[in-house]
Protein backbone atom coordinates (compact mmCIF):
# COMPACT_ATOMS: atom_id res chain seq x y z
CA UNK A 1 0.00 0.00 0.00
CA UNK A 2 3.04 2.55 0.92
CA UNK A 3 4.27 1.73 -2.85
CA UNK A 4 0.39 3.00 -3.84
CA UNK A 5 0.32 5.89 -1.86
CA UNK A 6 3.97 6.83 -3.01
CA UNK A 7 3.11 6.84 -6.46
CA UNK A 8 0.29 9.49 -5.89
CA UNK A 9 2.62 11.77 -4.17
CA UNK A 10 5.13 10.96 -6.75
CA UNK A 11 2.21 11.69 -9.44
CA UNK A 12 0.69 14.51 -8.03
CA UNK A 13 3.53 16.53 -6.51
CA UNK A 14 7.39 15.51 -6.85
CA UNK A 15 7.14 14.60 -10.78
CA UNK A 16 3.93 17.02 -11.37
CA UNK A 17 2.88 16.11 -14.90
CA UNK A 18 1.87 19.77 -16.01
CA UNK A 19 4.90 21.88 -14.22
CA UNK A 20 7.72 19.75 -13.96
CA UNK A 21 7.30 17.02 -16.89
CA UNK A 22 6.13 19.49 -19.11
CA UNK A 23 3.13 17.46 -20.47
CA UNK A 24 -0.63 18.79 -21.46
CA UNK A 25 0.71 22.24 -21.51
CA UNK A 26 -1.42 22.86 -24.67
CA UNK A 27 -4.30 23.00 -22.76
CA UNK A 28 -2.70 24.27 -19.54
CA UNK A 29 -2.34 27.51 -21.46
CA UNK A 30 -5.27 27.57 -23.60
CA UNK A 31 -8.32 26.32 -21.03
CA UNK A 32 -6.61 27.76 -17.93
CA UNK A 33 -7.99 31.39 -17.90
CA UNK A 34 -11.02 30.79 -15.64
CA UNK A 35 -10.81 28.57 -12.38
CA UNK A 36 -14.84 27.07 -12.69
CA UNK A 37 -13.56 25.73 -16.45
CA UNK A 38 -10.20 24.84 -15.32
CA UNK A 39 -11.71 22.12 -12.38
CA UNK A 40 -14.01 21.39 -15.27
CA UNK A 41 -11.14 20.28 -17.66
CA UNK A 42 -9.55 18.75 -15.02
CA UNK A 43 -12.58 16.78 -14.30
CA UNK A 44 -12.58 15.57 -17.14
CA UNK A 45 -9.21 14.81 -17.53
CA UNK A 46 -9.09 12.88 -14.51
CA UNK A 47 -11.96 10.63 -15.61
CA UNK A 48 -10.23 9.81 -19.20
CA UNK A 49 -6.85 9.30 -18.14
CA UNK A 50 -7.66 6.44 -15.16
CA UNK A 51 -9.92 4.95 -17.72
CA UNK A 52 -7.33 5.12 -20.54
CA UNK A 53 -4.67 4.07 -18.54
CA UNK A 54 -7.06 0.68 -17.70
CA UNK A 55 -7.59 -0.16 -21.09
CA UNK A 56 -3.86 0.73 -22.53
CA UNK A 57 -2.19 -1.21 -19.72
CA UNK A 58 -5.08 -4.31 -20.88
CA UNK A 59 -4.51 -3.71 -24.79
CA UNK A 60 -0.49 -4.05 -24.66
CA UNK A 61 -0.08 -6.90 -22.04
CA UNK A 62 -2.85 -8.78 -23.60
CA UNK A 63 -2.94 -8.10 -27.03
CA UNK A 64 0.51 -6.34 -28.45
CA UNK A 65 2.77 -8.59 -26.21
CA UNK A 66 1.32 -12.01 -26.79
CA UNK A 67 1.34 -11.19 -30.72
CA UNK A 68 4.77 -9.70 -30.31
CA UNK A 69 3.37 -6.52 -32.08
CA UNK A 70 5.15 -4.22 -29.06
CA UNK A 71 6.12 -1.88 -32.25
CA UNK A 72 2.25 -1.03 -32.76
CA UNK A 73 2.50 0.93 -29.16
CA UNK A 74 1.70 4.58 -30.39
CA UNK A 75 -0.52 4.23 -33.33
CA UNK A 76 -2.78 1.21 -30.95
CA UNK A 77 -2.73 3.42 -27.94
CA UNK A 78 -3.46 6.59 -29.85
CA UNK A 79 -6.58 4.99 -31.21
CA UNK A 80 -7.75 3.49 -28.43
CA UNK A 81 -7.75 7.21 -26.57
CA UNK A 82 -9.58 8.36 -29.24
CA UNK A 83 -12.34 5.49 -29.38
CA UNK A 84 -11.92 5.94 -25.67
CA UNK A 85 -13.07 9.83 -25.55
CA UNK A 86 -15.35 9.31 -28.33
CA UNK A 87 -17.30 6.47 -26.39
CA UNK A 88 -16.75 8.51 -23.17
CA UNK A 89 -18.72 11.27 -24.77
CA UNK A 90 -21.77 9.00 -26.04
CA UNK A 91 -22.10 7.23 -22.43
CA UNK A 92 -22.16 10.25 -20.59
CA UNK A 93 -24.89 11.98 -23.49
CA UNK A 94 -27.19 8.80 -22.80
CA UNK A 95 -27.00 8.26 -18.62
CA UNK A 96 -25.96 11.62 -17.04
CA UNK A 97 -27.39 15.17 -18.79
CA UNK A 98 -25.78 17.03 -16.06
CA UNK A 99 -22.51 15.71 -16.12
CA UNK A 100 -22.24 16.36 -20.03
CA UNK A 101 -23.22 19.89 -19.57
CA UNK A 102 -20.79 19.94 -16.99
CA UNK A 103 -17.80 17.81 -19.04
CA UNK A 104 -19.41 17.72 -22.67
CA UNK A 105 -17.31 20.81 -24.39
CA UNK A 106 -13.33 19.78 -23.32
CA UNK A 107 -13.84 16.01 -23.65
CA UNK A 108 -13.31 16.21 -27.82
CA UNK A 109 -10.12 18.14 -26.80
CA UNK A 110 -8.65 15.57 -24.61
CA UNK A 111 -7.87 13.69 -27.26
CA UNK A 112 -5.28 15.68 -28.49
CA UNK A 113 -3.80 16.37 -24.70
CA UNK A 114 -0.52 14.71 -24.55
CA UNK A 115 -0.30 13.66 -21.06
CA UNK A 116 -3.33 11.26 -21.78
CA UNK A 117 -0.78 9.13 -24.14
CA UNK A 118 2.23 10.33 -21.53
CA UNK A 119 0.57 8.15 -18.93
CA UNK A 120 -0.38 5.17 -20.97
CA UNK A 121 3.26 5.02 -22.63
CA UNK A 122 4.80 5.75 -18.76
CA UNK A 123 2.93 2.91 -17.46
CA UNK A 124 4.15 1.02 -19.95
CA UNK A 125 8.19 2.04 -20.00
CA UNK A 126 8.20 2.16 -15.43
CA UNK A 127 6.77 -1.81 -15.77
CA UNK A 128 3.50 -0.66 -13.74
CA UNK A 129 1.23 -3.72 -12.37
CA UNK A 130 -2.21 -3.01 -13.21
CA UNK A 131 -3.57 -1.77 -10.28
CA UNK A 132 -0.22 1.17 -10.11
CA UNK A 133 -0.91 1.88 -13.56
CA UNK A 134 -4.47 2.79 -12.42
CA UNK A 135 -3.18 4.77 -9.25
CA UNK A 136 -0.64 6.53 -11.54
CA UNK A 137 -2.94 7.70 -14.52
CA UNK A 138 -5.43 8.71 -11.57
CA UNK A 139 -2.70 10.61 -9.78
CA UNK A 140 -1.09 12.16 -12.64
CA UNK A 141 -4.59 13.59 -13.90
CA UNK A 142 -4.99 14.88 -10.87
CA UNK A 143 -1.53 16.65 -10.65
CA UNK A 144 -2.55 18.14 -13.88
CA UNK A 145 -5.86 19.26 -12.74
CA UNK A 146 -4.52 21.21 -9.72
CA UNK A 147 -2.06 22.58 -11.76
CA UNK A 148 -4.78 24.11 -14.28
CA UNK A 149 -6.22 25.58 -11.56
CA UNK A 150 -3.12 27.26 -9.54
CA UNK A 151 -2.69 28.42 -12.55
CA UNK A 152 -6.20 29.40 -13.50
CA UNK A 153 -6.25 31.46 -10.40
CA UNK A 154 -2.91 33.53 -11.26
CA UNK A 155 -4.18 34.07 -14.76
CA UNK A 156 -7.26 35.29 -12.86
CA UNK A 157 -5.89 38.11 -10.91
CA UNK A 158 -3.57 39.01 -13.85
CA UNK A 159 -6.36 39.90 -15.59
CA UNK A 160 -6.82 43.38 -13.50
CA UNK A 161 -3.45 44.61 -13.41
CA UNK A 162 -1.43 46.29 -16.40
CA UNK A 163 1.06 44.00 -18.24
CA UNK A 164 3.97 45.63 -20.23
CA UNK A 165 2.59 45.27 -23.75
CA UNK A 166 4.88 42.99 -24.98
CA UNK A 167 4.22 40.24 -22.01
CA UNK A 168 0.15 40.09 -22.84
CA UNK A 169 -1.21 37.53 -23.31
CA UNK A 170 1.13 33.71 -23.43
CA UNK A 171 4.06 35.60 -22.28
CA UNK A 172 2.74 36.64 -19.16
CA UNK A 173 1.31 33.35 -18.75
CA UNK A 174 4.60 31.35 -18.95
CA UNK A 175 6.86 33.30 -16.69
CA UNK A 176 3.66 32.62 -14.03
CA UNK A 177 4.30 28.88 -14.84
CA UNK A 178 7.73 28.97 -14.49
CA UNK A 179 7.62 30.99 -10.78
CA UNK A 180 4.82 27.92 -9.89
CA UNK A 181 7.23 25.59 -11.41
CA UNK A 182 10.15 26.94 -9.05
CA UNK A 183 7.82 25.79 -5.64
CA UNK A 184 6.81 22.11 -7.12
CA UNK A 185 10.58 21.85 -7.35
CA UNK A 186 10.46 22.17 -3.52
CA UNK A 187 8.98 18.67 -3.28
CA UNK A 188 12.14 17.39 -5.28
CA UNK A 189 13.61 14.59 -3.57
CA UNK A 190 10.67 13.74 -1.30
CA UNK A 191 9.79 10.66 -2.88
CA UNK A 192 11.87 8.64 -5.02
CA UNK A 193 10.39 5.17 -6.50
CA UNK B 1 -3.98 27.41 -56.43
CA UNK B 2 -3.59 31.34 -55.85
CA UNK B 3 -1.32 30.49 -53.25
CA UNK B 4 2.92 30.68 -54.29
CA UNK B 5 5.24 27.95 -52.98
CA UNK B 6 7.68 30.59 -51.48
CA UNK B 7 4.57 32.58 -49.27
CA UNK B 8 3.65 29.38 -47.92
CA UNK B 9 7.12 28.09 -47.11
CA UNK B 10 8.10 31.44 -44.86
CA UNK B 11 4.87 31.92 -43.54
CA UNK B 12 5.84 28.97 -41.37
CA UNK B 13 8.92 30.53 -40.58
CA UNK B 14 7.96 33.95 -40.10
CA UNK B 15 4.11 35.20 -39.83
CA UNK B 16 2.91 32.49 -38.64
CA UNK B 17 5.87 30.70 -36.68
CA UNK B 18 4.06 27.41 -34.45
CA UNK B 19 5.90 28.37 -31.29
CA UNK B 20 5.90 32.11 -31.17
CA UNK B 21 2.77 33.21 -33.18
CA UNK B 22 0.67 30.18 -33.36
CA UNK B 23 1.71 28.51 -29.95
CA UNK B 24 1.06 25.12 -30.82
CA UNK B 25 2.85 21.91 -29.74
CA UNK B 26 4.21 23.63 -26.90
CA UNK B 27 4.74 19.98 -24.26
CA UNK B 28 8.43 18.89 -26.41
CA UNK B 29 9.56 22.89 -26.90
CA UNK B 30 9.62 23.18 -23.31
CA UNK B 31 10.29 20.00 -22.61
CA UNK B 32 13.39 18.79 -24.91
CA UNK B 33 15.14 22.10 -25.08
CA UNK B 34 17.49 22.46 -21.84
CA UNK B 35 20.27 21.60 -24.86
CA UNK B 36 20.61 22.95 -27.81
CA UNK B 37 21.19 19.42 -29.26
CA UNK B 38 18.33 17.63 -28.15
CA UNK B 39 16.30 20.76 -29.03
CA UNK B 40 17.56 20.46 -32.81
CA UNK B 41 17.13 16.60 -33.12
CA UNK B 42 13.40 17.19 -31.67
CA UNK B 43 12.82 20.27 -34.00
CA UNK B 44 14.36 17.76 -37.14
CA UNK B 45 12.23 14.50 -35.73
CA UNK B 46 9.35 16.93 -36.27
CA UNK B 47 9.77 18.87 -39.55
CA UNK B 48 9.92 14.82 -40.85
CA UNK B 49 6.70 13.50 -39.94
CA UNK B 50 5.24 16.85 -40.35
CA UNK B 51 6.45 17.26 -44.09
CA UNK B 52 6.25 13.25 -44.88
CA UNK B 53 2.41 12.73 -43.21
CA UNK B 54 1.28 16.08 -44.89
CA UNK B 55 2.33 14.44 -48.44
CA UNK B 56 0.08 11.48 -47.95
CA UNK B 57 -2.73 13.37 -46.32
CA UNK B 58 -2.92 15.61 -49.46
CA UNK B 59 -1.73 12.62 -51.82
CA UNK B 60 -4.87 10.92 -50.86
CA UNK B 61 -7.22 13.93 -49.31
CA UNK B 62 -9.75 12.75 -52.40
CA UNK B 63 -10.30 9.14 -51.28
CA UNK B 64 -10.66 9.58 -46.99
CA UNK B 65 -14.62 10.35 -46.31
CA UNK B 66 -14.65 13.73 -44.19
CA UNK B 67 -16.67 11.64 -40.85
CA UNK B 68 -13.94 10.03 -40.13
CA UNK B 69 -11.20 12.48 -41.33
CA UNK B 70 -9.93 12.86 -38.02
CA UNK B 71 -9.03 9.22 -37.41
CA UNK B 72 -7.34 8.46 -40.60
CA UNK B 73 -5.07 11.77 -40.04
CA UNK B 74 -4.16 9.99 -36.71
CA UNK B 75 -2.99 6.80 -37.88
CA UNK B 76 -1.48 8.54 -40.90
CA UNK B 77 0.86 10.59 -38.42
CA UNK B 78 1.11 7.32 -35.68
CA UNK B 79 2.81 5.50 -38.33
CA UNK B 80 5.54 7.81 -39.83
CA UNK B 81 6.32 8.85 -35.61
CA UNK B 82 6.62 5.21 -35.45
CA UNK B 83 8.95 5.27 -38.37
CA UNK B 84 11.21 7.91 -36.98
CA UNK B 85 11.35 6.45 -33.30
CA UNK B 86 12.81 3.33 -35.09
CA UNK B 87 15.67 5.07 -37.27
CA UNK B 88 16.32 7.14 -34.39
CA UNK B 89 16.82 3.97 -32.39
CA UNK B 90 18.90 2.65 -35.04
CA UNK B 91 21.24 5.27 -35.30
CA UNK B 92 21.16 8.11 -32.68
CA UNK B 93 21.02 5.84 -29.72
CA UNK B 94 22.13 9.14 -27.39
CA UNK B 95 19.21 11.22 -28.76
CA UNK B 96 17.00 8.79 -28.77
CA UNK B 97 17.24 8.21 -24.97
CA UNK B 98 17.23 12.19 -24.29
CA UNK B 99 14.47 12.72 -26.36
CA UNK B 100 12.52 9.63 -24.39
CA UNK B 101 9.16 9.55 -24.39
CA UNK B 102 8.57 12.38 -26.36
CA UNK B 103 9.46 11.06 -29.80
CA UNK B 104 6.41 8.82 -29.08
CA UNK B 105 4.18 11.71 -28.24
CA UNK B 106 5.24 13.58 -31.27
CA UNK B 107 1.77 12.17 -32.42
CA UNK B 108 -0.38 14.54 -30.32
CA UNK B 109 1.87 17.59 -31.40
CA UNK B 110 -0.82 19.77 -32.19
CA UNK B 111 0.96 21.74 -35.23
CA UNK B 112 1.19 17.81 -37.31
CA UNK B 113 -2.83 17.21 -37.04
CA UNK B 114 -3.31 20.82 -36.92
CA UNK B 115 -1.73 21.40 -40.49
CA UNK B 116 -3.24 18.15 -41.96
CA UNK B 117 -6.66 19.33 -40.95
CA UNK B 118 -6.08 22.98 -41.81
CA UNK B 119 -4.01 23.32 -45.44
CA UNK B 120 -2.83 19.38 -46.91
CA UNK B 121 -6.28 18.11 -46.88
CA UNK B 122 -6.94 20.58 -49.05
CA UNK B 123 -4.02 21.68 -50.90
CA UNK B 124 -1.97 19.84 -53.52
CA UNK B 125 0.73 17.22 -52.40
CA UNK B 126 3.28 20.02 -53.93
CA UNK B 127 1.97 22.80 -51.45
CA UNK B 128 1.32 20.43 -48.83
CA UNK B 129 5.40 19.30 -48.98
CA UNK B 130 5.96 23.39 -49.02
CA UNK B 131 3.92 23.65 -46.06
CA UNK B 132 5.39 20.89 -44.10
CA UNK B 133 8.82 21.88 -44.72
CA UNK B 134 8.08 25.81 -43.74
CA UNK B 135 6.37 24.99 -40.73
CA UNK B 136 8.94 22.19 -39.82
CA UNK B 137 11.49 24.68 -40.01
CA UNK B 138 9.81 27.29 -38.33
CA UNK B 139 9.25 24.85 -35.29
CA UNK B 140 12.96 23.82 -35.41
CA UNK B 141 14.54 27.37 -35.32
CA UNK B 142 12.57 28.30 -32.34
CA UNK B 143 13.68 24.99 -30.50
CA UNK B 144 16.80 25.51 -31.69
CA UNK B 145 16.87 29.36 -30.26
CA UNK B 146 15.57 28.44 -26.89
CA UNK B 147 18.18 25.62 -27.02
CA UNK B 148 21.10 27.92 -27.05
CA UNK B 149 19.78 30.36 -24.84
CA UNK B 150 19.10 27.67 -22.08
CA UNK B 151 22.04 25.71 -22.93
CA UNK B 152 24.29 29.24 -22.66
CA UNK B 153 23.04 30.14 -19.36
CA UNK B 154 22.77 27.14 -17.86
CA UNK B 155 25.88 25.40 -18.36
CA UNK B 156 27.66 28.27 -20.24
CA UNK B 157 28.09 25.84 -22.97
CA UNK B 158 26.62 25.98 -27.17
CA UNK B 159 25.86 22.00 -28.60
CA UNK B 160 28.55 21.13 -26.29
CA UNK B 161 31.00 23.62 -27.01
CA UNK B 162 32.13 25.65 -24.34
CA UNK B 163 31.40 29.10 -25.08
CA UNK B 164 31.34 31.66 -21.61
CA UNK B 165 35.16 30.55 -20.43
CA UNK B 166 35.92 28.95 -17.05
CA UNK B 167 35.01 31.84 -15.20
CA UNK B 168 31.51 32.17 -15.49
CA UNK B 169 29.23 30.70 -13.23
CA UNK B 170 26.24 28.59 -14.83
CA UNK B 171 22.57 29.67 -14.10
CA UNK B 172 21.51 26.49 -13.04
CA UNK B 173 17.81 27.21 -12.79
CA UNK B 174 17.79 27.31 -16.79
CA UNK B 175 18.60 24.16 -16.96
CA UNK B 176 15.91 23.22 -14.72
CA UNK B 177 11.83 22.63 -15.43
CA UNK B 178 10.95 26.40 -14.56
CA UNK B 179 14.03 27.77 -16.74
CA UNK B 180 12.39 26.50 -19.56
CA UNK B 181 8.75 28.20 -18.72
CA UNK B 182 10.69 31.54 -17.62
CA UNK B 183 13.31 31.58 -21.07
CA UNK B 184 10.21 30.91 -23.14
CA UNK B 185 7.94 34.04 -21.80
CA UNK B 186 11.29 36.63 -21.94
CA UNK B 187 11.99 34.93 -25.75
CA UNK B 188 8.53 35.45 -26.58
CA UNK B 189 8.09 38.96 -25.42
CA UNK B 190 11.40 40.25 -27.21
CA UNK B 191 9.86 37.91 -30.49
CA UNK B 192 6.83 39.64 -29.55
CA UNK B 193 8.84 43.35 -29.82
CA UNK B 194 10.85 42.33 -32.59
CA UNK B 195 7.28 41.80 -34.73
CA UNK B 196 6.28 45.07 -33.98
CA UNK B 197 9.07 46.74 -34.59
CA UNK B 198 9.03 44.50 -38.10
CA UNK B 199 5.78 45.52 -39.08
CA UNK B 200 4.60 42.05 -39.21
CA UNK B 201 2.01 41.56 -36.55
Amino acid sequence: MGNLLAIILLAVLVDNFVLIRFFGICPFLGVSRKVDTSLGMGMAVVFVMTMASLVTWLIYNFLLVPFALEYLRTVAFILVIASLVQLVEMVIQKVSPALNQALGIFLPLITTNCAVLAVAILNIQNDFTLLQSLVYGFGAAVGFTLALVLIAGMRERLELVTVPRPFRGTAIALVTAGILSIAFMGFRGMIAL
Amino acid sequence: MSLKASTIFTRGILTENPVFRLVLGMCPVLAVTAWAESAFGMGISTLAVLTASNIVISGIRNFIPAKIRIPCFIVIIATFVTIVDMLLKAYFEALHTELGVFIPLIVVNCIILGRAEAFASKHSVFHAAVDGLGMGLGFTLSLTLLGSVRELLGAGTLFGLNIMGASFEPIQLFAQPPGAFIALGLLMALVNIFYKRMGLE
